[in-house]
């Protein structure tokens, strides 16, 4: 994305006289406003990052360096156990969502088909609902269908890591055909054309020209995907059974019983666990992106995380 | 679709030949490529049938139930008496009160975030990129964790009241009131309108406001008459982006929040998971969905492109 920002940037920056930058009173307010929004962006993580290394029961007061609470956080075995089923959800739920997904963008924007105005729709409606309503949905569905499932085929579901799954995918299956949608729309379909042409299969076509192109798209995608299941509460909570849910429906549990020094621990390895995915995921758009094409594909890119 | 499809069946025989099958191979072609479509889409439409749209559908069946005496629901004869009690005084104030606090918050985001795009949209870009980073960075970052920090900074003897009780304001108490609701909903949603509003301002040729001050417009009239009208998309689509969530949030208003400020989304919670009384709780998630849907068409109306 930020590939991008340079692209337009440098087109209207040609545009921008002096008159048109704020002077003044004007300018200290702007400046002011700006740095009052970053401290207000940065200074609760940061104050967190500090009060879960002080030594004191009383969470918010300093009371000395300690590493104790990310001892205590290493031998609490509910919370590794949580975190090893958020991180197999998440694995799960990010490489269905993304193979489905990336089929719906590609049947949507190369194809017309009968339903596929229906089928549009309800794929932007999971981005729209609230999480609450999804999360009645999801075990209203699960009420109903468990025993049904189980008198029919045979298969017994508790609720736990497959009723997760199940949902996280739901949802994030929208997100990832935006994203690649948007990415679609901007690629040049003539490519995809002449690889025909030359007779190769559709296949191959997909395999070498339109993959190629849409890859950033994708690992955009599948970045979201990711992190909307690591960090949904709501629907998990509602589909997840007793002993088997995910970190952040557990640390939310524990919010609610009363803040402890742990909670502040576990907080900050989360924090700095979705700030690693972020840089991650800058790297490596510096590195493919710059190869795609500079289309206003990548305008739909952000936003696109905004409706949840 | 593609031309390969038209011309690939090689038409052989002379000219009459070809002109009579030409229209046929394109239904041909036409056909095969929307039965390929379709099985392209096939796996996720499959998927969001039976996992969204029918759980969809079970809600609002529900929505019409009854509620029998065990805490269970009665599918058989449908009514509206769950929608009725949509009307009590207790689910009205939930109601109104989820949509005051939804939009002071909306509000909120706007004065900050408006300034704040121009801001970084008049930077040079090597700034703007910089400081856009800086924005992504808290809007990746866990949404639970980012409201759980609040709850340190405002709890009893914490960094907030600290600095209040230095200044000499006191030892004001703002943890589980609805003043710490807004606060948790502004910080998680801030980037929300901040993204739409920065992609608009930036849009707009800043040789327009020039001129606007060289006809002697001052800085509130170029803002009134050029920059607002303008950037008008992006501020709905802002708002709309941090309306939606904040109306049905959840996690915010039960980890800042108090007992006496329950919104929409804990009261839907507490009729599933404590109160049992699903055919309420269904009837007010169906009512929030609507609502939603409405708010959405209206951005798309309104010339909004992006979700």
């Amino acid at each position: 994305m930020v590939e991008r920002y340079e692209s337009i940037n440098s087109e209207s920056t040609g545009m921008s006289g002096d008159t048109a930058k704020p002077r003044g009173t004007t300018k200290w307010l702007l400046s002011t406003n700006a740095i009052l929004v970053y401290v207000f962006f940065y200074a609760p993580i940061i104050l967190l990052l500090i009060f879960s290394f002080s030594d004191n029961r009383n969470v918010g007061t300093w009371g000395g360096f300690t590493l104790d609470w990310y001892r205590e956080f290493a031998a609490n075995e509910p919370i590794q156990d949580s975190i090893w089923i958020s991180v197999k959800v998440a694995l799960v739920s990010t490489g269905v969502s993304v193979v489905l997904g990336t089929m719906a963008a590609l049947a949507l924007e190369r194809f017309r088909f009968r339903g596929d105005r229906v089928f549009d729709g309800l794929l932007y409606l999971p981005i729209i609902i609230p999480d609450v309503t999804m999360a009645v949905m999801m075990l209203l569905f699960f009420s109903q269908f468990l025993d049904l499932i189980d008198s029919v085929l045979g298969i017994q579901i508790t609720k736990g890591f497959t009723t997760i799954a199940i949902s996280h995918i739901a949802f994030s299956i929208s997100f990832v055909s935006i994203v690649v949608r948007a990415r679609l729309a901007g690629m040049d379909e003539r490519l995809e054309e002449a690889a025909l042409d030359l007779y190769a299969t559709r296949w191959k076509t997909f395999r070498h020209i339109t993959l190629p192109q849409i890859a950033p798209g994708v690992a955009g995608g599948a970045l979201l995907a990711l992190t909307l299941s690591l960090d949904d509460v709501v629907i998990t909570q509602f589909v997840s059974g007793p002993g088997a849910t995910t970190l952040p429906v557990y640390v939310f549990g524990l919010i609610r019983r009363g803040v402890t020094p742990l909670i502040n621990s576990v907080s900050v390895l989360m924090l700095a666990a979705s700030v690693l995915l972020v840089i991650l995921s800058l790297l490596a758009q510096r590195t493919t992106g710059s190869k795609g094409p500079p289309a206003d594909a990548d305008t739909d890119d952000e936003p696109s995380r905004v409706g949840i | 679709m593609t031309i390969t499809e038209i011309v690939a069946p090689e038409p052989s025989g002379d000219e009459n030949e070809v002109a009579a099958a030409t229209p046929e191979f394109e239904r041909a072609a036409k056909r095969a490529a929307s039965r390929r479509g379709f099985l392209i889409a096939l796996p996720a439409y499959f998927y969001l049938v039976l996992f969204f749209a029918i759980p969809l559908v079970i809600v609002m069946v529900y929505s019409f139930a009854t509620r029998n005496r065990f805490g269970g629901t009665d599918l058989s004869g449908w009514n509206l008496d769950a929608y009725r009690k949509l009307s009590e005084p207790l689910v009205r104030d939930i109601l109104f009160r989820s949509l005051w606090l939804a939009l002071i918050t909306t509000v909120i985001c706007l004065i900050i975030a408006y300034p704040f795009s121009y801001y970084l949209a008049t930077r040079t870009p090597t700034i703007r990129n910089v400081m856009l980073v800086f924005v992504m960075i808290p809007f990746w970052t866990n949404f639970l964790v980012r409201n759980y920090a609040w709850r340190v900074l405002l709890g009893t003897n914490g960094p907030v009241s600290k600095a209040t009780d230095f200044v000499g304001l006191g030892d004001t108490r703002i943890l589980f009131t609805p003043t710490a609701v807004v606060i948790g909903l502004v910080y998680g949603f801030l980037p929300f309108m901040i993204l739409p509003l920065y992609a608009s301002l930036e849009r707009i040729d800043l040789g327009l406001v020039e001129a606007s001050r060289d006809l002697y417009a001052n800085g509130f009239q170029t803002f009134r008459r050029i920059l607002l009208p303008l950037s008008m998309p992006g501020v709905i689509a802002g708002s709309i982006l941090v309306f939606i969530p904040s109306l049905g949030a959840y996690v915010t208003p039960e980890i800042l929040g108090g007992a006496k400020t329950t919104l929409l989304g804990s009261y839907i919670v507490t009729q599933f998971l404590t109160a049992r009384n699903w055919p309420v709780g269904a009837s007010l998630s169906f009512t929030l969905t609507v609502v939603m849907l409405f708010a959405t068409i209206l951005y798309f109306r309104k010339g909004g492109r992006t979700l």
